[in-house]
């Protein structure tokens, strides 16, 4: 393979197989270009569940909501996970990536069924939200649309394979492959199960709409729907959790605390997070206890345990090579002096306590059966969602942009100021807005609910004045961070299209330059162990985890107390 | 393959779990069939045998 193929960045010495970049470029473009689409959307939504303003008329608010819904959970993560599949394979393991022209063309499949499903939806003829339940019809460009993705997103997962293969072949690396790359294959094997589960229930679906086949069973289509609805976003879990850990490296030169330990928390992630879609199905009829407790109880915890592990490990590591950079002083003084004016530290620490406070928590209290039927459908559940997928995965996702833009697009970060608050509106924002949703949730308020009020319904309720308050809470929260995404896509869309070039100055505009290439960490004398405290390497970690357990264990508890409330049965 | 060999040319034995960890086609193949068989087939057989009302 001839050096003309290859691109060394100089600052972080990572190198580049030229045609993989300009794929990864293009993935990032297009994923960033989505999550605005999807951003507008969330603003015209958030404004019409804020009751004081109530701003669409229903048809408009199912329209947006399908678009958001779609465009955000679907489109912008999984095409921004292909440029991560990418960079995990090709770059990381310092190959060629495997036949770049397929990977354009799974490209371009993904990018027309984007256009398609988005027009089909725009045309108002397919508001049928992104689970698209049968019986209730859509315009079949809506399911030919996500066909096309899948099928294209497909092609990236086997791009990525092959470019493991290749790496193995020709020796790239010695041993197993990097923590990095191998949290990546997590993302892609779940991928793979994800999008073959999406193409077994859309297919028919799809030709059922036009007329080709009779009859869907609803029960049979949210089954397999769900097993594509929520391992996607399983694979951002993964793929997420891989963004934890390439952070901790690049910003401190962590190394985790076991790689062993590690890697065994990935294989968990692989064989058994997927089963815990069931827990979508726990108040559906005909499916039986056993069914739904086995794959919501027992194997979800399995998975539960391995983010916990990932939870532990990353600060963890982050602990143990800050202390051994001397800031050995009491518990915290590691994380009171980690640089919290750089996003991309900032964003990946918020990213990681709101992923395992809020949303970890409140998922595995939806995912028990009898605690399930409390918040089952309210708006709960959007703001457990929330917590995962936008302050986690995309929080996540964020903060390696800032990284990528000097490393991958050779631009300054323009905005440096900006940049910096930016982490800050987005998390605490969203922190905010799904507390608001979930206190909501528990007080009954639906999700997918055009009017709360139910002004002129024949049959109305009326919620308690609590609920509208936390309603208007979660509605001012949702625009501060719509404003920490708009700041997002602004120094993102500013800097790779109109910024300096890093070339031109030596200043990656917000100070980076440094921490990508963050020194290695070096044993201290005694080993890490002698640098913590109590004989633990990693002491700060081990009070927060106990924290966080003390957290779980009384929210948990305190939910089964409310059941009693719930059904009094006495 | 099961077994490396060291600098010195002794050929060390790879553990099984790491050799599972090492083999991305193996982790596909469970990551497939486990979901498949107790999420996806297990629950479709549960909903086909639901009788069909008279
Ligand atoms: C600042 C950013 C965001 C705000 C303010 C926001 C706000 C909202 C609101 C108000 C709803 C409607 C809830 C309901 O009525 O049931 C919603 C639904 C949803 N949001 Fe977001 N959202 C944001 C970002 C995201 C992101 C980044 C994702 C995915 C990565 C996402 C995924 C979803 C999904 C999947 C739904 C459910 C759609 C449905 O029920 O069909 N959101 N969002």
């Amino acid at each position: 393979m001839s050096n003309a193929t290859f691109r060394t960045c100089p600052e972080s010495g990572l190198q580049f197989h030229k045609p993989a970049e300009l794929l990864m470029r293009a993935h990032a473009v297009v994923a960033v270009v989505i999550l605005l689409i999807g951003g507008i959307a969330a603003l015209l939504v958030t404004l019409t569940r804020w009751p004081a303003i109530h701003l669409l008329p229903a048809d408009r608010f199912y329209q947006l909501l399908t678009t958001h819904g779609v465009n955000m959970l679907i489109f912008w993560i999984i095409s921004f996970e292909i440029a991560v599949l990418y960079f995990c394979s090709s770059t990381l393991l310092r190959c060629r990536l495997a036949t770049p022209k397929i990977a354009w063309l799974g490209f371009t499949l993904m990018l027309v069924g984007i256009i398609v499903n988005n027009a089909a939806v725009a045309s108002g003829t397919a508001s049928v939200m992104m689970t698209s339940y049968v019986p209730m019809p859509a315009n079949p460009n809506f399911y030919l649309g996500l066909i096309l993705f899948a099928v294209g997103a497909l092609i990236g997962c086997f791009v990525f394979l092959g470019t493991l293969v290749i790496a193995k072949d020709e020796k790239t690396y010695e041993g197993s492959i990097p923590l990095v790359t191998f949290g990546a294959l997590t993302a892609c094997i779940i991928a793979v199960f994800t999008i073959a589960s999406g193409a077994i229930v859309l297919i028919p679906t799809w030709l059922w709409s036009l007329g080709y086949v009779n009859h869907i069973d609803a029960a049979m289509y949210r089954i397999v729907w769900w097993a594509l609805g929520h391992s996607s976003q399983q694979i951002n879990v993964a793929a997420h959790v891989a963004v934890w850990y390439a952070i901790a490296a690049i910003v401190f030169g962590a190394r985790p605390l076991s790689e062993k330990v590690s890697r065994v928390a990935f294989f968990l992630y692989i064989a058994f997070l997927q089963l815990a879609s069931a827990h979508h199905l726990l108040v559906d009829p005909g499916l039986s206890a056993e069914w739904k407790i086995f794959n919501t109880s027992y194997a979800m915890y399995l998975a539960v345990l391995a983010s916990m592990v990932h939870g532990l490990t990353v600060p963890g590591s982050i602990e143990v090579a800050q202390r051994a950079k001397g800031l050995t002083n009491g518990l915290f003084e590691w994380l009171r002096k980690a640089p919290w004016s750089n996003p991309i530290f900032s964003g990946m620490f918020i990213s990681l306590v709101g992923f395992g406070f809020i949303g970890g928590i409140s998922g595995v209290v939806m995912g028990t059966e009898q605690i399930n039927i409390i918040i089952h459908n309210t708006i709960y559940v959007p703001g457990h969602f929330h917590a995962t997928v936008v302050i986690g995965t995309t929080l996540a996702f964020m903060s390696l942009t800032y990284f990528l833009i000097p490393v991958l697009f050779r631009k300054q970060v323009a905005f440096a100021g900006l940049a910096k608050w930016q982490p800050y509106l987005f998390g605490i924002g969203m922190s905010v807005f799904t507390l608001a949703m979930m206190g909501a949730g528990t007080l009954g308020v639906e999700r997918r609910h055009w009017d709360m009020a139910f002004t002129n319904s024949a049959l109305g309720f009326e919620y308690p004045a609590s609920a509208f308050t936390l309603m208007g809470i979660m509605g001012i929260s949702g625009v501060v961070a719509i404003l920490g995404g708009a700041i997002f896509i602004l120094v993102t869309v500013v800097s790779v299209f109109f910024g300096k070039s890093v070339e031109s100055e030596s200043s990656y505009g917000i100070a980076t330059t440094r921490l990508s290439r963050a020194d290695p960490v070096l044993v201290p004398d005694g080993g890490h162990e002698a640098a913590g405290k109590w004989g633990f390497a990693a002491p700060g970690t081990f009070v927060l985890a106990l924290f966080f357990l003390m957290i779980f264990v009384l929210y948990y508890a305190v939910n089964w107390k409310y059941l009693a409330s719930v059904w009094p049965m006495s | 393959m099961s077994d490396e060999t060291t600098g010195s040319g002794a050929p060390v034995r790879v553990p099984f779990m790491q050799r599972v960890l090492d083999n991305p086609f193996i982790l596909l193949f469970i990551g497939i069939v486990f979901p498949a068989v107790f999420y996806i087939i297990w629950g479709i057989m549960e909903i086909v045998n639901i009788p069909i009302a008279p």
